[in-house]
């Protein structure tokens, strides 16, 4: 049973944490969370982001949700944003995927081409 | 949709696209009337009257991508399936409100699912908005209130991933708690 006391507990913990590192936030992980990416399975993928990124402590990417990008048929859809604006979109995820994304792209720099829109289309 | 916490999701993001800075969400389940009621609240920018009679009809939406919205539709499709229905109340510049019923026992009537990544999810997408969330089985209540948990957590932003994973498994402890042997598909 999780407890408001646990709640401390991670509240101490993280604090010593976020007085260590600066704030920046070098890249974001965008899901596409309109109806079709919910139906299509995004928050799944969502979640999976959220874990994979708390089990590598890597604080510095964001996780956010957008609404219909305009592509349904490729739902989920996931953009990675890094710090200088460019953009990768990856289609069709799916949680197991994530797992290598984050640590393809996120922690080696290296896109996983063969997930990207640009794949899906071939 | 194959669950309510997915529709809910869903549903929470039409309160945020209308500019809602706190969003209510009550799920009621009541084994005596055999009834599940879920309501979302928002103090949204509200719709006008024209809008809200249509506001049911898959080709009514706000957005610009497309001229079709389905959203409400499939919800109120959902509550219809399990002889239940949908209400959509709204006044401009106060807020509007979505209400659907089930009937809990009804064969169709879609599973909670996992209530907690949708907390998990909203919240870290949109951490400013206020949210509370009220679980009822008529007996028992469980209520969890993200401005609260900001105030126990100080400077500790709320978007922190341990914080985030703990909100959903709070949830998910408060739905076993309250619906556990309630709704036929949570064991007590």
């Amino acid at each position: 049973m999780k407890s408001l006391a646990e709640l401390e507990e991670i509240r101490k913990k993280t604090l010593d944490q976020i007085n260590l590192r600066t704030n920046s936030q070098d890249m974001r992980v965008v899901v596409g969370m309109a109806t079709c990416g919910i139906a299509a399975g995004a928050r799944p993928v969502m979640n999976a982001f959220v874990e994979e990124l708390s089990k590598r402590n890597l604080s510095n990417v964001a996780v956010t949700m957008t609404g219909c990008i305009g592509i349904c048929k490729l739902e989920p859809v996931v953009e990675i944003i890094d710090k200088d604006g460019g953009k990768v979109t990856y289609v069709k995820m799916t949680p197991e995927k994530v797992a290598r994304v984050v640590a393809e792209h996120i922690v080696n720099g290296r896109v996983c081409a063969e997930y990207t829109i640009g794949e899906a289309d071939k | 949709m194959r669950d309510l916490s997915l529709h809910l999701m869903d549903i929470i993001q039409n309160a945020i696209t209308a500019k809602a800075s706190k969003i209510s969400i009550l799920i009621c389940a009541d084994r005596e009337s055999d009834l599940l009621e879920i309501a979302v609240k928002d103090n949204g920018i509200g719709m006008e009257s024209d809008f809200l009679k249509d506001v049911a009809n898959p080709f009514a939406t706000t957005r610009d991508t497309r001229r079709i919205g389905l959203g409400i539709p499939l919800f109120e499709a959902s509550a219809n399936r399990a002889s239940g229905e949908l209400k959509v109340t709204s006044k401009k510049f106060v807020g509007t409100e979505v209400k659907a019923n089930f009937k809990l026992s009804h064969i169709d009537r879609l599973p909670l699912g996992d209530l907690g990544q949708t907390m998990e999810g909203i919240i870290l997408a949109w951490p400013d908005i206020e949210y509370d969330l009220t679980l009822d089985n008529k007996n028992v209540r469980f209520n969890f209130n993200s401005t609260d948990i900001k105030k126990r957590l100080g400077e500790v932003p709320i978007t922190q991933f341990e914080v985030i994973k703990w909100i959903g498994e709070y949830v998910n402890d408060g739905v076993k708690t309250i619906f556990g042997g309630i709704l036929y598909e949570i064991l007590s």
